[in-house]
């Protein structure tokens, strides 16, 4: 026993003398998560810049997505936060953000090329400063298993038209799914920002006239209502909205072929593509309409600077390097994004893969661009949505269980929102 | 190999405990060897000062301020006003009449899953410790096999438990080998607090095996000899026995197992996050998402939920004590 | 089969020295079978399924073994091809290989003929070739091939906290145990209430007071911030406590009349004397700190310092979670506590056994 201790001593000692790395060179440090393949892809890019440029490295943290959510907040409020990191709490974080412009050798371009995406990055009358650029644009949206309709004879509703309402697509998936046996008509993801884009179709209008945010309308409440019913009737894959904590997805039930129409959006296409490759045909079909529109939600990561760094020019460079057309460009055709990034956007991205079946969903992704509500826009760009989008998410939860009427569910939800705001402006 | 460096190991250990021998030496002159008591007990007092009770002190004073701010200068007082939220209720006995509904949820289904929970290992945990009392070959393995899930760390036994009993998993597959229909085991109200409760029995339950069956082995074997003597059958013995001699132990058991249960967090997290709905939301989680997993933080009433569940705690365990010193006088 | 059937016999039958089993000893064995299984059996699935391929994970009801489908190389063609048992309209059975799928319909070929023309099949009439064989790609790609995933940093990083946390707690909460037990000086009753009653306050519920306190003493992104504010624990000074009131005073006081000093007597004696009680808050500190996970999330940021426990966490990205990698890592972060619990088990069960706690 005694003998161990001593071994065990002597190693507590080295651990204690283990000396902090002496630099020569500029370290920065990236906070990141992944989905797919996107953090290889960036070291990949990293060990080419840090060829160029000796006198920088770059680290990548990479961390648990729900690190950036909670503990990167808590960091940076204390000062103790990355050189960059890529986000997905746009505004909620703007208060942290390196304003790069003074270090920046062609502003314009950045103005040029992430122009309609900067202000989700922004604090309110901020108009001018550039704190980094999206790593993907995202387009929530609907899949469907094409397949399945084929096998039970079913037409596609959007062969027929263009402008499908959910009450159709449901009905359809339905069909599709007695017919089959399959257990799931519809799915959607366990979000709030997912729910959004419905919901804006349905009228929601997601902010009263003085810009506050409020769910307290016939739009909101006509697809809360659908959409609980639809949880409640089977409609709707049961398990994911009522038992969960956070997120939750239905790749597995998709990939499996047990899942007619699983809304989500463009960053499943890479996961899709392995996953299911050719063993079905699953595409991309444009959202559903109503009253509202036909809408669904933009949004995505963004890589910003943070303010507090020691090395503002070093990490500028480090954003001029990604963000450049050609670096961003490789980024997005190996990782199956969408770019945010104008000229990009107009060349078009020639997306690394061999199946067809991806290009396609990622054509109909890009192609809903155009059709996105300003609402969307707007909520989007919104410093506290999250705040709204996991107060839907959690109450309307809740109604689905019955611990809650679907009417004082969305009095919870608009409760919610009140008090966590007027806690930040107090 | 380690035996090289078994000389330089052991002059290097020899070497420290003179060093510290030295400087404590005079200072034992100094003080005499009564006070010495506070050298000891110093080190591992600072340390708990530090990164014990000055965060619960400062967790107090959280407690009593609002805003979204982290540094606790920057944040405005608001004296009892988050515990006048928690407790801002119409009717205490329904959530819904309550301004922070999910805080009273979090109360009633930590009560009722200690109750579950407690029971459940006080059961299977005496059970099992019983039958390896008995004389029973590979004692050892067994003993083993019952004790390995209590290495595992929570995030663990949930991942594993996730996949089990997912509607694709091998409790389906298996309930369906048997004719039997599969289902969504974690959405069922009830089932979903049977399972959590399952879960942490037998994550947890080979802990209290071995506390229980050391208690069984104290047990001289001359007082079954003479009850046996008097024509006591397998349930006397065990009745007039061994229940009484191990009340002591079963305490132990109970006043350790409680106190987990009520802290109980990542087993349940990981494995429902408190669903279906809020149905396996405990109180801890409340905190938890209060203070931390929300965009928008409420530290200070996360702090209050927090100073609730320790007074609530902390009575309990005096209660219990009281009941427990009540009992071993009878 | 009868020479099994004795030997089982003989096993059961050795608890009583050839006397009758009993339903008692039925009932008993059959306990421990259940047991058994329960027990273990959801760990053996854990480990079966993370030899699955993501494609083998997802399927229903889930196979025993991890089969995956045959690839075979093909004549002319870049990239080995799926094989498939497909049913040709004649009725007759074949094996090919599929080049590529347009909606229902696969075109195949022939791996035997690849220069005959390909043959039209609908999908439905094919059946996938699968062979068993083990992912070994899911330990392997984060071990070996993800750049950002350093399995081996973090190893060290686990060890380190491990062992530096479990010396250092053993040290101090001894030393404590020591003055609680055997000094009368003034306060010492307040003391232990003080220690013991924080056993009620679980570390997630001030988070955010003590990752306020590491911030400001500079340990954010240092491994110290993660070892340090556990050592204090309150199980181990009572533990320990409890089992050094079981020394004899006679002994110290014959120690200190032959001049020996305070901190000799807690060196050579109490340490010695103690050593089951130590053995086994040795194990649970193991234990705590090889799985801890909340805290070290919150301390550490920086890839160089991560623990296991973060680093295998980091797999669960915002929108999918990586199963297959998550199985095949949590089976590896098993393995070594599974290790040191096999070769240590008697001493563990009987070292929990013999102390204190009660």
């Amino acid at each position: 026993m005694r003998k161990v201790l001593a071994y065990l001593v002597i190693l507590v000692l080295l651990a204690s003398a283990l000396p902090a790395m002496a630099q020569d060179m500029t370290e920065l440090r990236i906070r990141w998560y992944n989905d797919g393949n996107e953090g290889e892809v960036l070291r990949d890019l990293l060990d080419r810049f840090e060829a160029d440029n000796p006198d920088i490295s770059v680290e990548i943290d990479t961390v648990p997505y729900s690190a950036i959510l909670e503990n990167l907040p808590l960091d940076l409020a204390a000062g103790e936060g990355p050189d960059m990191a890529r986000v997905t709490d746009l505004g909620g974080l703007a208060q942290y953000y390196l304003d790069m412009t003074p270090y920046l050798s062609d502003p314009a371009y950045w103005e040029d090329n992430f122009g309609p995406f900067l202000n989700w990055k922004r604090l309110g009358d901020d108009d001018s400063s550039i704190p980094g650029f999206m790593t993907q644009l995202t387009i929530t949206g609907p899949f469907i298993n094409r397949t399945l309709f084929e096998q039970a004879g079913i037409d596609v509703p959007s062969d027929m038209s263009d402008s499908v309402t959910w009450e159709e697509w449901a009905a359809a998936s339905i069909a599709v799914a007695e017919t089959l046996e399959i257990p799931y008509p519809m799915a959607m993801d366990r979000s709030g920002h997912r729910f959004a884009g419905p919901a804006i179709s349905m009228g929601a209008q997601y902010f009263d006239d003085m810009g506050h945010p409020t769910v307290m309308d016939e739009g909101f409440r006509n697809m809360a209502e659908l959409f609980v019913n639809w949880h409640l009737d089977g409609t709707m894959h049961p398990e994911m909205w009522p038992l969960s904590e956070g997120y939750a997805g239905a790749n597995e039930e998709f990939a499996n072929a047990e899942l007619v129409f699983y809304m989500s959006g463009s960053w499943q296409v890479g996961q899709f593509s392995e996953q299911i490759g050719d063993a079905f045909d699953w595409q991309t079909v444009p959202n559903p309409c109503g009253p509202g529109g036909c809408t669904g939600m933009p949004g995505g990561a963004a890589l910003v600077g943070i303010g507090a760094t020691e090395h503002p020019e070093e990490v500028t460079r480090v954003m001029e390097y990604l963000a450049s057309q050609e670096v961003l460009g490789e980024f997005a055709a190996r990782t199956l994004f969408i770019p945010a990034h104008a000229g990009l956007s107009a060349s078009g991205v020639d997306f690394d893969t061999d199946l067809q079946l991806a290009k396609d969903s990622l054509g109909v992704f890009v192609g809903q661009v155009g059709t996105l509500e300003q609402t969307a826009f707007d909520l989007q760009a919104y410093a506290y949505n999250r705040n709204v989008f996991n107060a839907t998410r959690d109450r309307l939860t809740q109604a689905m269980v019955g611990e809650l009427t679907l009417d004082e569910a969305i009095e919870r939800i608009q409760d919610d929102v009140d008090t966590a705001l007027a806690e930040v402006s107090g | 190999m380690l035996g090289l460096f078994d000389p330089v190991a052991r002059s290097f250990l020899l070497l420290l405990v003179t060093a510290v021998d030295r400087v404590l030496t005079p200072i034992q002159r100094r003080v005499g060897i009564d006070r010495m008591g506070y050298i000891f007990v110093l080190p591992n007092l600072l340390i708990f000062g530090i990164f014990v009770l000055f965060p619960m002190l400062l967790n107090f004073y959280y407690a009593m301020t609002g805003g979204t701010k982290l540094f606790p200068a920057d944040r405005p007082f608001v004296g009892l006003g988050n515990f006048e939220n928690l407790f801002d209720c119409e009717d205490f006995l329904s959530p819904n009449s309550c301004q922070e509904d999910l805080f009273w949820r979090g109360i009633f289904n930590t009560i009722q899953y200690v109750i579950l929970q407690v029971s459940g290992i006080v059961l299977f945990s005496l059970a099992t410790a019983l039958v390896l009392n008995r004389r029973i070959v590979a004692r050892g393995f067994f003993r083993s096999v019952f004790f390995y899930p209590v290495l595992l760390s929570p995030v663990v036994v949930a991942l594993i438990w996730k996949w089990v009993l997912q509607h694709e998993g091998v409790l389906n597959a298996i309930v369906e080998i048997f004719g039997g229909e599969s289902r969504r085991w974690l959405l069922d109200t009830n089932w979903a607090m049977f399972w959590v409760v399952f879960v942490s029995v037998w994550a947890l339950m080979g802990f209290y095996t071995l506390i229980l069956l050391a208690g069984l082995q104290s047990i001289p074997p001359e007082l079954y000899e003479a009850s046996s003597i008097d024509g006591a059958n397998t349930w006397q013995d065990f009745r007039f026995v061994t229940l009484p001699l191990l009340m002591p132990t079963m305490f132990v058991v109970l006043v350790l197992s409680l106190i987990r249960a009520v802290q109980m967090f990542d087993h349940i997290f990981v494995l429902t996050g408190g669903g279906p709905g809020t149905r396996t939301q405990l109180m801890v989680q409340y905190i938890y998402t209060t203070g931390f997993s929300n965009q928008i933080q409420l530290f200070g009433l996360s702090a209050a939920a927090s100073m609730v569940l320790g007074i609530s705690l902390l009575i309990l365990t005096l209660l219990q004590l009281r009941v427990g010193n009540q009992s071993s006088l009878a | 089969m009868p020479a099994d059937r004795i030997s089982i016999s003989q096993f059961l039958l050795k608890r009583s020295g050839g006397a009758r089993i009993d339903l008692s000893d039925v009932l008993t064995y059959l306990y421990l079978t259940l047991g058994t299984i329960l027990m273990f059996g959801p760990v053996l699935w854990l480990v079966a399924s993370s030899f699955k391929t993501q494609a083998g994970l997802v399927k229903y009801p889930p196979p025993l073994l991890p089969y995956q489908q045959v690839q075979v190389e093909v004549e002319g063609y870049d990239k080995p091809l799926p094989l498939f048992k497909v049913t040709l309209g004649d009725g007759s059975l074949r094996e090919l290989a599929q080049v590529r799928r347009v909606g229902i319909e696969a075109q195949m070929v022939d791996p035997a003929n690849p220069a005959a023309e390909t043959i039209k099949v609908n999908i439905r009439q094919r059946e996938p070739v699968e062979e068993v064989r083990l992912a070994w790609e899911n330990y392997l790609d984060p071990l070996v091939e993800l750049e950002n995933f350093d399995f081996f940093t973090y190893l060290k990083n686990s060890v380190i906290v491990t062992t530096v946390a479990t010396v250092i707690t053993l040290v101090i909460n001894s030393m404590a145990a020591f003055a609680l037990s055997k000094y009368r000086f003034k306060g010492r009753d307040a003391i232990f209430v003080l220690f013991i009653s924080t056993l009620m306050i679980p570390i997630t519920v001030i988070l955010v007071p003590v990752f306020l306190v590491i911030t400001s003493i500079g340990w954010k992104n240092n491994l110290w911030g993660v070892i340090i504010p556990g050592a204090a624990t309150p199980t181990g000074i009572f533990l320990l406590r409890q089992y050094m009131l079981t020394i004899p005073d006679e002994l110290l006081d014959a120690a200190r009349i032959d001049g020996a000093s305070e901190w000799h007597i807690y060196w050579r004696i109490i340490l010695p004397l103690a050593r089951p009680a130590l053995a086994v808050l040795a194990i649970f500190s193991v234990m705590w700190r090889w799985n801890d996970f909340l805290w070290p999330l919150i301390v550490l940021s920086q890839n160089d310092y991560f623990t296991l426990q973060v680093g295998l966490n980091a797999f669960q990205g915002e929108l999918q979670i990586q199963w297959h990698y998550v199985l095949a890592m949590t089976v590896v972060t098993l393995l070594p506590i599974t290790l040191v619990f096999a070769f240590l088990q008697r001493f563990i069960t009987t070292g929990i056994a013999t102390t204190g706690m009660k």
